[in-house]
């Protein structure tokens, strides 16, 4: 047989233009600038802060250079609870919001490829709650799950719960409103990956004697892994660092406690600045040793 | 060939099915047979209902009502992967995610066939693409994809293979090529091949049987040279081919021939060749069995001569030239002549008459278009 004779050539190989032009390197300029000013200037100040000693003066909130690394030794033996706390609430919250935003972006992006308009109409939707401030919608779930609500006198009333227990201020409290929160991020990005999703590949793998669940394991979910990775990724990260929803003055009390939460304290009532900054400088170094791992067993290199 | 594939597949029946999209009928109460180890062209132009057809019969589309019996069974109500089926699809649905190799064991793998990368192996070398084993289907041409696809579906051996317009994508050269490979494999493997096609000329160099498709129905099932020789409708006559086509009352009629007037010329049929012998009937021949003459040929009755008309346009297509010849009172008569270089040469706007053997004509069982009215 003479398939042999369509071989293809090698792919030609593009050159990258090496010549920095001035033209490319203004308009890189404003950028660069930015990095350098609003997030590599803070970024150091933010490790020099975490390594001060309380200045010699005595006075609150004053500190002065030293190297003092026991701040983290500090930090690591006081808040460990709250530290695990914020990494287990990031990762059950992701896991729901991910249990509940690929089939809304799988419905969104395939199922309702035949009606446009439809489809717009539920992105919208999906987009909709960021059009009221992230504050005001925490704080209005507060009043829905507080013990005077709807929600929670019916409960009473069914008898489910006894009427010294509550909602508010539980780890469930705390999930519900992360999760609540960050699932348009989840969304978005799923939905970007579902939308090009190619169906044929469906009529494929049944035809290849895989029933609808193995198609969606063998098929469907390795092909929008990179929208899962980026959806993950978009929610895990904020949720590790959020200080809102397990606030005492949201949805959480002083069990619920996260590195945000004590962030927020350490730096607005007692101005301990370096125990705050060495507490940011852990979580951020934790989160991007977690992704980097979860990215890389993940194969999906290319994202980072 | 390392495969060893079963002697042959499973043959297909399609009894009375019925497939209704909202707001039209795709197919029309669909009889069908396709014997075992067969190479069948289902051949129609678009929205004919040819993929319909084939999507039933893999389990991708639901039939509106009748059955689907695959080697004896029934299978009207088996989900797609409980069929021993797999198609060849058009755009070749190849897993992106994959590499070639895993996108040709996945039939096998889903089966829990033993050893499915060495088997898929096999099959790649089947196809000659061995070498490309580990890449991705992007990194692949058409034609490369293709033969993965045909891979993919054929290492399964399965009772029938489906082919939905495999060739649609591919540019001529290759097509062609490809059409020498596939009807190579089907003979090596003997599996039963179902292939759908709006290309005539493919349909009929590989199929064993070809069924022409109309408006949901088979107008005309047979062998390629019998469906090409005899067309039976005006449908099959033009879309099989082209014909030239006359529409006239039967003047004339005797034990062997009939005989119909058309402006004032008489055109016969063998009684033999045509479907319909009372009233109106309209008969046919191929050009290239058509010859035109400068003068006036003095013709046994053996023979239809009509003319005298005038040429109205030369085609030049390097084997043949197409003549265009207008004939008053008859209409435009088509006729072909071979470009072996002594052929005379004739211009534009030359009187010619046309001529071609009784045995030649064809007598369809309809009327074309626009002639329905008695």
């Amino acid at each position: 047989m003479a398939f042999a004779a369509f071989g293809s050539g090698s792919a030609k190989e593009h050159k990258s233009p090496t010549k920095s032009s001035k033209i490319v390197l203004a308009l890189l300029m404003p950028g660069l600038v930015y990095l350098g000013l609003f997030f590599l200037t803070p970024l150091f100040s933010l490790v020099v802060t975490s390594l001060e000693k309380p200045a010699a003066s005595g006075a609150i909130g004053e500190y002065e250079y030293g190297f003092q690394w026991q701040n983290y030794v500090e930090v690591v033996t006081t808040y460990m609870p709250q530290i695990l706390r914020s990494f287990f609430y990031a990762t059950i919250a992701t896991i729901i919001a991910l249990l509940v935003s690929y089939p809304l972006a799988y419905f969104i992006g395939v199922k309702l490829r035949a009606r446009p308009m439809l489809q717009r109409l539920m992105l919208v939707l999906v987009i909709a709650p960021f059009f009221i401030s992230f504050l005001l919608r925490t704080i209005a779930w507060k009043q829905i799950f507080s013990d005077g609500g709807a929600i929670m006198q019916t409960v009473y009333s069914l008898g489910l719960i006894p009427r010294s227990e509550h909602f508010l201020g539980t780890d469930a409290a705390v999930i519900f409103g992360l999760t609540y929160n960050f699932i348009p991020f989840m969304v978005l990005p799923l939905f970007t990956t579902l939308e090009r999703f190619d169906v044929r590949l469906l009529e494929a793998g049944s035809d290849l004697y895989a029933s609808p669940a193995r198609v969606f394991r063998r098929v469907t979910l390795p092909i929008s892994m990179p929208g899962v990775i980026s959806g993950t990724l978009l929610v895990f990260i904020p949720i590790a660092g959020d200080y809102v929803n397990a606030s005492q003055n949201f949805l959480g009390s002083a069990k619920t406690s996260m590195i945000g939460t004590i962030v927020d304290y350490q730096v607005l009532q007692t101005q301990t600045y370096p125990i705050a900054s060495a507490l940011s400088v852990l979580l951020m170094a934790v989160i991007v040793a977690l992704v980097s791992l979860y990215v890389r067993r993940s194969g999906t290199e290319d994202l980072l | 060939m390392a495969i060893d594939f079963k002697p042959s597949g499973a043959d297909l029946e399609l009894k009375n099915v019925r497939k209704d999209f909202p707001g039209f009928t795709a197919l029309q109460d669909m009889d069908l047979h396709i014997p075992a180890g067969e190479f069948f062209a289902l051949l129609g132009p678009s929205g004919c209902g040819k993929t319909t057809t084939l999507r039933i019969v893999a389990g991708l589309e639901e039939p509106t009502a009748g059955q689907v019996l695959i080697g004896g069974k029934d299978v009207t109500a088996s989900k797609p992967h409980e069929r021993p089926v797999n198609t060849v699809f058009q755009s070749y649905a190849l897993f992106p995610h994959m590499t070639i190799l895993e996108n040709v064991a996945f039939g096998l793998r889903q089966r829990k066939i033993e050893e499915p990368l060495k088997k898929a192996m096999d099959a790649l070398d089947l196809v000659e693409l061995g070498y490309a084993a580990q890449r991705r289907p992007q990194q692949l041409s058409g034609g490369q994809q293709q033969r993965v696809a045909l891979a993919r579906a054929l290492v399964n051996r399965p009772a029938l293979l489906l082919l939905d317009e495999p060739l649609g994508a591919l540019d001529l050269k290759l097509r062609r090529q490809m059409q020498i490979e596939l009807k190579a494999i089907q003979m090596e493997v003997g599996l039963t091949f179902l292939h759908v096609t709006h290309d005539q000329e493919e349909a009929m160099d590989m199929a064993d049987t070809v069924a022409v498709m109309n408006k949901g129905h088979i107008e005309q099932m047979g062998a390629p040279e019998a469906l090409y020789e005899r067309p039976k409708t005006a449908f099959v006559s033009k879309f099989l081919g082209q014909s030239n086509l006359f529409v006239g009352s039967i003047v004339d009629s005797n034990k062997e021939s009939l005989s119909i007037e058309v402006g004032g010329h008489k055109i016969t049929v063998p009684k033999a060749r045509a479907e319909k012998q009372k009233g109106k009937i309209c008969i046919g021949v191929r050009p290239e069995k058509a010859t035109f003459h400068r003068t006036k040929p003095n013709l046994s009755s053996d023979h239809v001569l009509i003319g005298p008309g005038e040429i109205i346009d030369i085609r030049f297509t390097g084997v043949s030239n197409q003549y265009l010849i207008d004939i008053p009172k008859v209409g435009e008569v088509t006729v072909f002549a071979q470009n072996v270089g002594i052929s005379p040469v004739i211009e534009l706007g030359e009187k010619v008459w046309v001529s071609w053997k009784v045995e030649h004509s064809f007598g369809l069982a309809d009327l074309p278009a626009g002639n329905e009215d008695e």
